[in-house]
């Protein structure tokens, strides 16, 4: 990527792709991505269905390694070590690259316990309740469920859902945190919540959105990416359009298909 | 198109939206929904009856007398089947013992690391014509292994018989409830940093724990009736013993052999040991549901 010197300059790159495809079998899903992702700032992936945006979110923290028969080519690094090399352990890349999902999938058990969870896991020897305080704060959750802390995590609304979810994401203290169309169950209040809430969070965490609404991306985002699909054999290919600062993507973006798309003339 | 002749139109879809009584399809619907409503109902008659009929014939001789003595000699009367009663609380647990580890074990391979092999499908088929086995195959089985190899008829070799018929009972309903996880509870878990081990003891197996215990209660009442597996493996014993080494009474062969033998009082205490077998299913299926509830889910 190619950016002008003064933004370089500032930014420190945590995730770097090079030359990535990633495979579901013998199908390509996703063809030769090179992206640098920012520490400490929000990166949003946009682009139409099934372009491969969850695909490449998937391949930071080695979610994708569940999936029978994906398989990553090119190169992944997290500050400078490849992440796919045969040494890394990926238990351990997931503790540093948490993720929130698209459907908020709190544990059925407590909200205490769902967001002890990780921290048990992991040996966590400071003090729990104050993690879970501190965690549940920063998810701008504490207020609501102070008083409610033994109650299910399912007795919760959708967007407390979502919220525990990235409490429960951050409490093991990760240094990004992917989020994949985390917004896309909850009502506009909810909404704003998690967009102030990243806001909030990208001093302690580097973010990476994965969303449909174009205003969002605006919003938090400080990079956005825009990826697009082509046919190819067996499918549709998705590949890397172009990534720019955010206001610059959609305001005056290089590509034309870029273009059409922040606009809505696409497809 | 003109506002009348939209008028007129609506009209005619609101007509169409009212029922019309006494169309065919209106009495072919009111029909189909009592003939099942009908069937529901029926199913519930042998059920209501047996335990009907059973507790009728057996409440008259229940006392604490039936839990505490050992069964009179063919023609007197009084006497109980504590023994019994023991005996199959001891094969059960030997049983239980025996089933429940391994079945839930099997059942978590099947459904977290085998989905979609070879070896899980060929697994799941066998445990399905086990459960279709006839139970006195699997008296067979335990006399030919353990009778036979190790010190003759005994509780454990009763256990072990019962085991055969629990594996499959316990394996295929713990799957089903642990498939019925959400995808995203396992996603999240190690989306934190757990191993697959600890995703499955601490997420996946506990949200599943309703299933498991519909799971042994299901095994659990299935072997607890079963006589003939019994009758060459555990085989008889008109004493009271806690030894699993040696042979052991237990409700349902008791049952067998009183209700075949000619004397009144004998056929008696055979209703009375039929309700106690019920009564013990009952607590078991109770007591599990119990202690596994969920809090909310
Ligand atoms: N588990 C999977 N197995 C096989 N193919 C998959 C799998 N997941 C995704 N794909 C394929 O990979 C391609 C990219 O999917 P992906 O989910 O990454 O798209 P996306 O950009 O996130 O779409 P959306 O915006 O709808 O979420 C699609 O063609 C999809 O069919
Ligand atoms: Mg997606």
């Amino acid at each position: 990527m190619v950016y002008d010197s003064a933004t370089a300059v500032e930014t420190d790159t945590i995730i770097r792709t090079e030359n990535t495809s990633i495979y579901y079998g013998d199908f390509k899903a996703v063809s030769g991505v090179n992206l640098d992702i920012y520490r400490n700032k929000v990166t949003a992936f946009i682009g139409p269905s099934g372009c491969g945006k969850s695909t490449v979110l998937r391949c930071f923290n080695r979610t994708n390694d569940l999936i029978p028969g994906c398989r990553v080519e090119g190169r992944v690094t997290f500050h400078g070590e490849d992440l796919y090399s045969k040494d890394i352990d990926p238990v351990q890349v997931r503790r540093r690259i948490g993720m929130v999902f698209q459907k908020p999938n709190p544990f059925p058990k407590s909200v205490y316990d769902n967001i002890a969870y990780g921290a048990r896991i992991n040996r966590y020897p400071g003090n729990m309740d104050e993690l879970v305080e501190r965690s549940l704060r920063r998810a701008s959750l504490w207020d609501d469920v102070k008083d409610k802390l033994q109650a299910s995590g399912l007795s919760l609304s959708g967007g407390q859902q979502q919220r525990l979810c990235i409490a429960r994401a951050i409490a093991v203290e990760p240094e990004v945190v992917l989020m994949d169309e985390p917004c896309s169950a909850l009502d506009p209040i909810s909404t704003l919540k998690i967009e102030e809430l990243m806001n909030d969070l990208k001093q302690l965490y580097t973010i990476i959105i994965v969303t449909h609404n174009m205003q969002q991306a605006t919003r938090v985002a400080d990079y956005t990416a825009f990826y697009n699909a082509q046919e190819a054999k067996g499918g549709k290919m998705g590949y890397l359009v172009e990534v720019l600062p955010t206001d610059e993507l959609f305001n005056n973006p290089k590509e034309q298909s870029t273009k059409d798309y922040v606009t809505g003339r696409f497809g | 198109m003109t506002q009348a002749s939209q008028d007129s139109s609506s009209d005619a879809m609101l007509e169409k939206l009212k029922t019309k009584p006494g169309s065919t399809k209106e009495l072919f619907n009111k029909f189909m929904t009592g003939l099942t409503a009908f069937f529901t109902v029926a199913i519930l008659i042998p059920l209501v009856a047996v335990v009907f009929d059973v507790a009728r014939e057996g409440v008259g001789q229940l006392g604490l007398n039936v839990f505490t003595e050992r069964p009179p000699a063919p023609g007197l009367t009084g006497g109980g089947f504590g023994n019994a009663i023991v005996g199959t609380l001891i094969t059960l647990g030997i049983a239980s013992l025996i089933a429940i580890p391994i079945g839930v074990l099997a059942a978590i391979y099947l459904s977290e690391f085998g989905r979609g092999t070879k070896v899980a499908y060929g697994i799941r088929f066998a445990a399905n014509v086990l459960t279709g086995v006839p139970a006195i195959l699997a008296g067979l089985f335990s006399y030919s292994i353990v009778v036979i190899n190790f010190g003759g008829f005994s509780a454990f070799a009763g256990g072990v018989a019962l085991s055969v018929l629990m594996i499959p009972i316990v394996m295929r309903t713990t799957e089903e409830g642990l498939k019925l996880v959400p995808r995203g509870m396992r996603d999240a878990s190690l989306a934190v940093g757990a191993t697959q081990f600890q995703t499955i003891a601490k997420v996946v197996v506990p949200a599943a724990l309703p299933t498991i215990a519909t799971a042994v209660t299901l095994a659990v009442a299935r072997a607890g009736g079963e006589a003939a597996p019994l009758l060459f493996t555990a085989l008889n014993n008109n004493f009271w013993s806690f030894d699993p080494g040696r042979p052991i009474a237990t409700l349902p062969v008791l049952i067998y052999f009183f209700s075949i033998i000619p004397y009144r009082p004998q056929q008696q205490l055979a209703w009375t040991a039929a309700l106690v077998l019920l009564g013990i299913i009952l607590i078991v299926s109770v007591t599990s549901r119990f202690l596994t509830r969920q809090k909310q889910f």
